[in-house]
């Protein structure tokens, strides 16, 4: 069965097969990116405001504030997760992302 | 394409969902179906019930929603002996204890740590006291807010509680207005205060004086009109639209240009309903909001559709407002800022404002309080716009008796100006999209406050509100000191931190704070205001200037020197990751020792997530 993926409640949580599994509020750490100025931006995600999947990548699109220099900004597709053998498994927001942007061909 | 929960609302929704509830309530938690409970979750809210956060799964929050916040005589009563007997949790508050309610921004009660089991117990409660939790959430006409006063108050231009009954009446369970884009917050105020604080809400009808002419009158309803002539001036109300605070978006609602007498108030206000259930965005939650309409299309064009699509008579033109004496949190020394206090009704009896810290009341003290109600005057009890509450109708002979109640002591008559403007929302006790703790940490603020900082002179009302996520639950945008959940970095580590914004207020002239101050460690929030203060009083113009003068007179970047963030003796305990835990005050609080999903009597089910 295809992985239901939702935001809910005005992108506070990520649902994957109606349990709630990625939270906002949390802090993901993005090395290479463009989001502000930082050479490691530490972005805490406030609002989620869409899911996709690629293969089985789960990413987000979310609005944001590095908590280092204050940058507010939008997410392009972050990836939270994998998907294996039709179960969820969410990454550590704490680990390293060593890339922001997964590319263009998700959903 | 229509999102998951458009789908949803369009399959089930309304009154429909209340026998699944009890379907549900009767086969207990886990018979919910795992692969449909974000839609059930979703469409639960129609009735008032919020799933709680992640780690408290099979808890909810329950909300229930009295017009206007007025309680009729034992009411306030049967929601206390709900909140002892339901609404207690499996890890107690260290400020609070377990059992309690809330009183909210919306003048509403928030019961927490609700089971769904219970849920039909407490409903047959609450409708045999006259009470309901439809629409309390979800979307659709929420809860019907004004002057907590209506009707007992001596600067009253109309009463609005009969026009209130009548909203309430025409679009609570009216399958018509159930399912709309989204949230559909009304105000109806007749109080010459400007207390309903329409200018944040989807809908305002505000209090105005109209001439109109015979004419005009006849052809609208077929009366002759007593005094004829040149026109006669009704009391009535004129409409704004599209107000709102949430989502780093605030809006002021817009003058639309319209005229209502209450006679028509139901007719334009199902006009605007329909209107916003026809054109509001369904495509995107984000952008549904009706201030969002207001914005694309502009309030004329706004009237015009509401004219020719939605009402079958001619409106009228916006009468003479009050807005010029509006007083309510406009940032004067002489002006009204609450309900507080002892206060002279009409009829001669007195209303007894209480304050209420944070809005959150002990189960067993809203007993008390239920009973000082009763003894003392109509045992009617009103929620306020501060998250206070008032009690009514108390004669001059029984005030003092009503004063020396020891309930009264905590809940006070005449609290310390830092208690006095304490407003907190939810936050990671309970909520999904908080970013901080909230409620106890601003009771410790008000608490370290009162106890260390020394207001400016003349300085007898300050609000400081608390919310924890850009939702805006708390309304800090119109505080004196206006803080909002962030995170920032401290000695290297990740903590919970707070924006501080500025030179918000209502009045004439409302505005939106400024968040001059960003991602302030928490910590450090107390010494910022008390060195803020500090500066005020040593740069103000004279005693007289007010303090949101003072903060109009400079921009952005002067006031940010102004309010040097500092650790003090204040000790913030929740600096860590709150929303990570199950319940941030257990003492094992980390998810994996969350006892949810768990039955009523507290035994955990098998947790599967
Ligand atoms: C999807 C998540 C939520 C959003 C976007 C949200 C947004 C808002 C907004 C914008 C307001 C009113 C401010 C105004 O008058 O303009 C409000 C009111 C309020 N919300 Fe939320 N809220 C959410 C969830 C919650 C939850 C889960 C709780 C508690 C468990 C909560 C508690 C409150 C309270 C206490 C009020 C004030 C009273 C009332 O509506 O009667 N909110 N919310
Ligand atoms: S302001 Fe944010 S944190 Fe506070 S109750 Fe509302 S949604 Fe939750």
């Amino acid at each position: 069965m295809a992985t239901e993926l939702r935001v809910l409640d005005d992108g506070a949580w990520i649902s994957v097969d109606n349990q709630r599994r990625v939270p906002n509020s949390d802090i993901w750490p993005l090395a290479v990116t463009d989001f502000c100025g930082c050479e490691t931006a530490h972005v805490v995600l406030e609002a989620f405001t869409d899911v996709g999947v690629d293969r089985d990548g789960v990413s987000v699109q979310a609005v944001g504030q590095c908590i280092d220099c204050g940058t507010e900004g939008a997410l392009d597709w972050l990836a939270v997760g994998r998907v294996r053998d039709g179960a969820f498994h969410p990454y550590d927001p704490a680990e390293l992302r060593p890339r922001l942007e997964p590319g263009n061909d998700i959903r | 394409m229509p999102t998951d929960v458009e789908q949803w609302k369009s399959e089930l929704y309304g009154t429909d969902i209340r026998e699944h509830i009890e379907r549900f309530a009767e086969t207990g938690w886990d018979s919910i179906p795992e692969d449909e409970r974000d839609a059930w979750f979703e469409r639960f809210k129609w009735y008032g019930l919020y799933h709680q956060r992640a780690g408290q799964e099979s808890y909810f929050m329950m909300r229930i929603g009295p017009p206007n916040g007025v309680l009729e005589p034992g009411q306030f009563r049967t929601v206390a002996e709900i909140a002892k007997e339901y609404s207690t949790g499996p890890a107690a508050n260290p400020e609070f204890g377990n059992g309690w309610l809330d009183v909210t921004t919306r003048q509403a009660i928030q019961l927490h740590w609700i089971n769904i089991e219970d849920v039909p117990a407490i409903f047959d409660a609450l409708e045999d006291a006259g009470l309901t939790t439809m629409q309390a959430c979800g979307d659709s006409w929420r809860n019907i807010v004004g002057c907590p006063v209506a009707g007992k108050d001596e600067h009253e231009h109309v009463d609005a509680l009969p026009t209130i009954h009548e909203l309430n009446d025409r679009f609570k369970g009216n399958a018509e207005h159930a399912n709309l884009p989204r949230k559909w917050k009304v105000s109806v105020t007749g109080c010459r205060e400007g207390c309903g604080q329409g200018d944040i809400n989807d809908l305002a009808l505000e209090p105005a004086t109209k001439t109109i002419d015979t004419d005009e009158r006849s052809s609208s309803n077929n009366q002759n009109s007593p005094g004829s002539g040149d026109g006669e001036a009704r009391e009535g109300f004129n409409v704004r639209v599209g107000g709102g605070l949430s989502r780093n978006e605030p809006r002021f609602a817009r003058d639309i240009d319209v005229f209502v007498t209450p006679e028509q108030a139901a007719d334009v206000a199902g006009g605007i309903s329909a209107l916003f259930r026809e054109y509001g965005d369904r495509e995107d939650r984000y952008n549904a909001r009706i201030k969002f309409l207001v914005d694309e299309w502009g309030p004329e064009k706004l009237r015009d559709v509401l004219q020719d699509e939605f009402v079958d008579f001619e409106l009228h033109t916006a009468g003479e407002d009050l807005r010029s004496e509006y007083s309510y949190n406009a940032g004067e020394a002489a002006g009204k800022h609450d309900h507080v206090g002892v206060h002279g009704q009409p009829d001669g009896n007195n209303y007894v404002g209480l304050n209420v810290l944070v809005g959150r009341i002990g189960a067993d003290d809203a007993l008390d309080i239920a009973d000082a109600a009763d003894e003392h005057g109509s045992g009617e009890v009103r929620l306020t716009q501060r998250q206070n509450i008032v009690l009514t109708d108390v004669p001059d002979e029984n005030v003092d008796d009503l004063l020396a109640e020891p309930a009264l002591e905590h809940y006070s008559p005449d609290p310390h100006p830092f208690m006095r403007g304490s407003i907190a929302c939810t936050g990671t006790e309970f909520c999904s999209l908080s970013i901080v703790e909230t409620k106890n940490r601003q009771v410790r603020y008000a608490r370290w406050l009162k106890d260390n900082v020394e207001l400016p002179a003349g300085v007898e009302d300050f609000h400081i509100h608390l919310s924890g996520c850009t939702a805006s639950c708390a309304q800090p945008q119109i505080a004196d000191i206006s803080l909002r959940g962030m995170k920032t970095r401290k000695d290297g580590e990740p903590v919970e931190a707070l924006d501080i914004g500025l030179g918000g207020g209502l009045g004439e002239e409302p505005q939106f704070a400024s968040w001059v101050t960003e991602r302030v460690p928490a910590d450090e929030v107390p010494g910022a205001i008390r060195n803020l203060l500090a500066n005020f009083e040593a740069q103000r113009a004279d005693e007289r200037q007010s303090f949101r003068e003072f903060v109009a007179a400079r921009d952005d970047d002067e006031l940010a020197e102004l309010v040097e963030p500092e650790e003090t003796s204040y000790d913030d305990p929740f600096m860590h990751n709150t929303k990570r835990t199950w319940y941030p005050y257990a003492d094992e609080d980390s998810l994996d020792d969350s006892p949810a999903p768990a039955s009523p009597d507290g035994e955990p089910l098998s947790a599967d997530d």
